[in-house]
C-alpha cells in the first residue's frame, strides 16, 4: 500500500488554507465571525461655505484619512463646480468655477466605520522640525521654561508631557502667564516644543456626538516619538485620543484654503447610525475593490441560490458522520440531504407532517398501481405524476383550511418523493414493514439533524461568508472517509463478541 | 452494558465497516474484476470454465419480450429459482418449489401467479434490485435438490455454508439457515439463523439469530450444537478455487449441498457481510492478520486448505 503521508499533508493543507482563508476573511475585511453583529457608523456633513467676489474660485478641502475610520461612502453635492479629488497622502477636494458670486455653500457627505487603529504610525522620523523664533519680549520668559522643563525630561514624550502640566499648573509663575496672556495655550505648546526642535504639528479634528450640528473643528497637537505620533488635546489638558475623534487633518497643511471668496468657513454635522456589520463589510469592500472574486459580485437572486447551495456540504457532512463515525442506516445516500433541503423551505414539523403524508398517501397508491403489473420506468412515472397531484390537493386543502404553512409542501423534490416511495414499497413487499419504519426512520432522522446544522444561523452565516469553511469541511470528509474504527452502532451489534467473560 | 469498549472489540480482533470496506476490500480486490463477482451469470460461466459445480442454468431472459418464454423453460421442472445476476444482498429472488399444472407454488406454499412471476422479472430487468439501479438480467435456475442431511436445521428453504476466503485461505466459515423469519432465505439480516463452522471439521461451534446466540432452530427446535457439514473438504477446496477464479483477495464464497449433486457454488461475493464473526463468536481480525503476514512462495490450493485447516481450527463455545 503506497504511503498516506502525501494524504496527511493534503488534508492539513485543506485544513490550513480553509481557517487561514476564513481568519484572512474576518480580519481583513472586517466580516463579522458571528451573525447579526452590528457596528456603528457616523455620517458626517461638512459644509463649506464662503462669499464669492466675481471672479474665479477655488477651494481646497482637506477629506479625513483617518486609519481609525474606514470611509465606507464618500460623495459631495456642488452644482457648477468642477471636482477633483486628490488620492495622496493628505486626501483633498478641489472645488473650482470660472466665477462665483455671492454666498456659496459646497458638501461633502462621508460615512464613517470606526476601525479601532487608533495609532497614528509614521514609517520615517520626520525630519528636522524648523527651530521656532521668540518675538523678543517672550524669549526670556520662553526659553527659562524650556530649559527647566528640558531638564526634567528624557524624552520627547515627557517633555511634552511636563510641558501640558506646566501650562495647566494653577500656581503659573509670572513667565507662564506672560506667554498665555498673548498665545492660546496649544499654539504656545506647539512653539515651546519646537524649540527644543521636537518633530510636532498641529492637527484639526472633530469630535463625534450623535446629532450635532454646526460644529468646528478643534486643533490638537500631535508630538511624535518611536515612530508613533501621540496626540495632545492642550485646551482640556489631555493625552491619547479616544474613538470619537476623527483626525480631519494631521499632515500639517490648512484644512480649508479658499481663493477667489472670503469670510470661508466650514461646519460639520453628524450622525450615529447602527447597520448590520456584514452589510458594512461588504460595502467596504465595494469601495475598495476587494471584491474581483467573490460571491457578493453576484446578482441577488444568484446569491440566495448560492446560499442554498453552499448548504449542501454541511449536510453532507453530516451523512458522512452519521453512516461512518455513527453507523445509521439510510435509504439512499443522500436523499436525506435533499429531504432536508426541502425542510429548510417548509420548517421542520411542516416538513416531517408533509413528508410523511405523500409517503403514506403514495405507499396506497402504489400499492394499487402494483397490481396493474406495470413496467418499472412507467409505474415511477405515474407514482411521480401521483405526487404531483397528492402534493396540489393537500396544498389546496390547506389554503382552504388557512394553513399557509401547508402551501410550502411545494418545496419537496418529487422525483427523490417518487423513489423514495418506490423503494419503501419494495421494502415493504420484500421485507416487511417493519424494515420500511427502520429504514424510512433512519432517513427522516438524519434528515433531521441534517436540517438542524443547515438551518443554523451561525451556520448559515459562515458558509455563505466563509468560503474557506468548504474547504475544512473538504479535509473532515475525506479524514472520516479514512476512518477504520467501529462504528457507535457496531459497539452494540458486536457486544456478543466480548460480552461473556 | 448493552456496548461494548471500543478497545474491548478491538482486543477480540472484531472486524469493523469501515475497516472491511478500506483495509480489505478496497486493499485486495481489484475494481476491474468485480463483474466477475457482481455478476452472477459471469460467475456462472467462470465456474463452468474452472469446473467448480454450481446449480443448473434453465435460462436467462434479457428482454422484455422474453418473459412470455418462462413457462415453457420451466415446463418439466418441478422447480426453479429467478433471480437477478446483480442482485445484492438476496434481494430479488423467486425460489419456486413446486409446480404444478402450471401454477407456481413458493416453499411456504403460497401460490405465485403468473402475472405477479411477470412483474417480477420485468423489476429485474430493469434494474430494480440491481446496485445502483442498471439494467439487470434475470437467470432461471434448477431448483437445488437440497442434501437431506439437513433436516431440521433449515426452515423452508436451503441452508447455505458462507465461506470467507482471504488471499485464498478459508478462514472463517458458517452455516446459514433460513427461518421462518427469513421467509426461505438464507440471509442474517433477515432473519436467518447463523452457526459458526470449523475450519478443521466443519463441525458446527456457535450460532445466533438476530445477532443473538441461540443453541436451537427457532421453528423446529433442532439442536445446532452438533451439526457436521458433510463434503467439507470438498467445499474447503471449492472456496480456495474461487480466489483463482475471480482474482478477489477477499471473498465470501456461498455453497449449498445438493443431494445428488454434493457442493454446488452458488455465488460469490466481494463484500461478504461481518455477521459471521457473531456466528462464530469470535473476530475474524487475527485469522486477516495472520494470512497478511504469510511470506514464501505461493501455496496451492491443497496447502492452502491444509494450512487453514492446522492454523484456523477452533473449539465449540455451546
Amino acid at each position: 500500500m503506497h504511503s498516506r503521508k502525501p494524504f496527511y499533508i493534503f488534508v492539513f493543507l485543506l485544513f490550513f488554507v480553509g481557517i487561514g482563508a476564513s481568519i484572512y476573511r474576518g480580519i481583513e475585511h472586517n466580516v463579522p465571525f458571528l451573525p447579526g453583529e452590528q457596528v456603528q457608523s457616523w455620517a458626517i456633513d461638512a459644509k463649506v461655505s464662503f462669499n464669492g467676489r466675481n471672479q474665479p474660485a477655488e477651494v481646497q478641502f482637506s477629506l479625513p484619512n483617518d486609519p481609525a475610520f474606514d470611509i465606507l461612502v464618500e460623495n459631495t453635492t456642488s452644482p457648477g463646480y468642477g471636482l477633483t479629488i486628490t488620492e495622496e497622502q493628505n486626501r483633498k477636494a478641489i472645488w473650482s468655477i470660472r466665477e462665483a458670486s455671492g454666498p456659496q455653500s459646497l458638501f461633502y457627505r462621508v460615512t464613517l466605520v470606526p476601525t479601532g487603529k487608533l495609532e497614528i504610525k509614521s514609517e520615517q522620523e520626520p525630519t528636522d522640525t524648523e527651530v521656532y523664533l521668540w518675538p523678543a519680549t517672550e524669549k526670556a520668559a520662553a526659553e527659562q521654561i524650556v530649559e527647566e522643563v528640558w531638564l526634567r525630561s528624557a524624552t520627547n514624550l515627557s517633555f511634552a508631557k511636563q510641558l501640558l502640566d506646566l501650562i495647566h499648573d494653577k500656581n503659573q509663575s509670572q513667565n507662564m502667564s506672560l506667554l498665555l496672556s498673548t498665545n492660546t495655550s496649544t499654539k504656545l505648546f506647539l512653539q515651546m516644543l519646537h524649540t527644543k526642535g521636537v518633530p510636532a504639528r498641529n492637527v484639526s479634528g472633530l469630535v463625534l456626538e450623535d446629532q450635532r450640528r454646526r460644529q468646528t473643528l478643534t486643533t490638537y497637537v500631535q508630538v511624535y516619538q518611536d515612530g508613533l505620533w501621540h496626540l495632545f488635546d492642550v485646551v482640556n489638558n489631555k493625552q491619547g485620543r479616544d474613538g470619537n475623534l476623527v483626525l480631519w487633518e494631521y499632515a500639517g497643511g490648512s484644512v480649508l484654503e479658499v481663493m477667489g471668496g472670503r469670510s470661508s468657513q466650514v461646519s460639520f454635522s453628524m450622525l450615529q447610525d447602527t447597520r448590520s456589520a456584514l452589510a458594512t463589510s461588504i460595502d467596504m469592500m465595494m469601495t475598495d475593490d476587494a471584491l474581483d472574486f467573490s460571491l457578493y459580485q453576484l446578482p441577488l437572486e444568484e446569491q440566495s441560490l448560492f446560499k442554498g447551495i453552499l448548504l449542501i456540504p454541511i449536510g453532507v457532512m453530516v451523512v458522512v458522520f452519521l453512516r461512518v463515525i455513527v453507523g445509521i442506516k439510510t435509504s439512499g445516500t443522500f436523499m436525506p440531504v435533499l429531504i432536508a433541503m426541502a425542510f429548510i423551505q417548509t420548517t421542520l414539523l411542516t416538513g416531517l407532517i408533509g413528508f410523511l403524508l405523500i409517503v403514506a398517501f403514495g405507499l396506497m397508491i402504489r400499492s394499487y398501481l402494483s397490481t396493474l403489473n406495470l413496467l418499472l420506468i412507467s409505474r415511477i412515472s405515474a407514482v411521480i405524476i401521483v405526487v404531483i397531484f397528492i402534493i396540489g390537493l393537500f396544498t389546496l386543502i390547506s389554503f382552504k383550511l388557512g394553513l399557509s404553512e401547508g402551501l410550502t409542501v411545494t418545496f419537496f423534490p418529487m422525483i427523490i418523493l417518487a423513489w423514495t416511495i418506490e423503494r419503501m414499497s419494495i421494502l415493504w413487499e420484500e421485507e416487511g414493514p417493519k424494515k420500511v419504519f427502520i429504514s424510512g426512520g433512519g432517513s427522516l432522522f438524519v434528515a433531521t439533524i441534517a436540517y438542524l446544522a443547515m438551518s443554523s444561523e451561525l451556520v448559515q452565516h459562515w458558509v455563505f461568508n466563509f468560503l474557506g469553511i468548504h474547504l475544512v469541511i473538504l479535509g473532515l470528509v475525506l479524514v472520516m472517509g479514512q476512518y477504520t474504527g467501529y462504528r457507535l452502532t457496531e459497539l452494540k451489534r458486536f457486544k456478543p463478541l466480548v460480552g461473556e467473560k | 452494558m448493552k456496548y461494548a469498549w471500543p478497545w474491548e472489540l478491538s482486543r477480540a480482533g472484531v472486524l469493523n465497516m469501515n475497516k472491511r470496506n478500506i483495509g480489505y476490500i478496497g486493499k485486495y480486490n481489484p475494481r476491474k474484476h468485480y463483474k466477475r463477482v457482481d455478476d452472477k451469470l459471469i460467475t456462472k460461466q467462470l465456474a463452468l470454465a474452472n469446473g467448480i459445480a454450481v446449480p443448473d442454468l434453465i435460462g436467462v431472459v434479457q428482454e422484455q419480450h422474453d418473459i412470455e418464454l418462462i413457462p415453457a423453460m420451466v415446463i418439466d421442472r418441478s422447480g426453479f429459482v429467478i433471480k437477478p445476476a446483480k442482485g445484492s444482498g438476496g434481494k430479488g429472488i423467486l425460489v419456486i418449489t413446486r409446480v404444478d399444472n402450471g401454477r407456481y407454488y413458493k416453499a411456504n406454499g403460497d401460490e405465485v401467479t403468473p402475472n405477479e412471476i411477470y412483474r417480477h422479472v420485468s423489476n429485474t430487468l430493469s434494474g430494480l434490485f440491481s446496485l445502483g439501479g442498471r439494467p439487470d438480467v434475470a437467470i432461471v435456475e434448477g431448483l437445488i435438490v437440497f442434501d437431506p442431511v439437513f433436516n431440521g436445521v433449515s426452515y423452508e428453504g436451503v441452508p447455505d455454508i458462507r465461506l470467507i476466503v482471504f488471499k485464498g485461505f478459508p478462514v472463517m466459515g458458517m452455516l446459514r439457515c433460513s427461518t421462518a423469519a427469513s421467509d426461505g432465505k438464507a440471509n442474517l439480516h433477515q432473519g436467518a439463523v447463523g452457526i459458526g463452522l470449523d475450519i478443521a471439521t466443519g463441525k458446527s461451534l456457535h450460532a445466533v439469530q438476530f445477532d443473538v446466540p441461540v443453541d436451537k432452530h427457532p421453528d423446529t427446535h433442532f439442536p445446532l450444537s452438533d451439526i457436521q457439514v458433510p463434503h467439507w473438504e470438498t467445499l474447503l477446496h471449492t472456496a480456495s478455487r474461487a480466489y483463482e477464479m475471480c482474482e478477489m483477495g477477499y471473498l465470501g464464497t456461498d455453497m449449498v449441498l445438493d443431494k445428488n449433486r454434493g457442493p454446488l457454488l452458488l455465488e460469490l461475493n466481494a463484500r461478504p457481510g461481518l455477521t459471521i464473526q457473531i456466528a462464530n463468536g469470535k473476530g475474524i481480525l487475527p485469522r486477516l492478520k495472520h494470512v497478511e503476514s504469510l511470506k514464501g512462495a505461493t501455496m496451492s490450493v491443497d496447502q492452502r486448505v491444509e494450512y487453514a485447516k492446522k492454523h484456523f481450527c477452533d473449539q465449540p463455545k455451546f
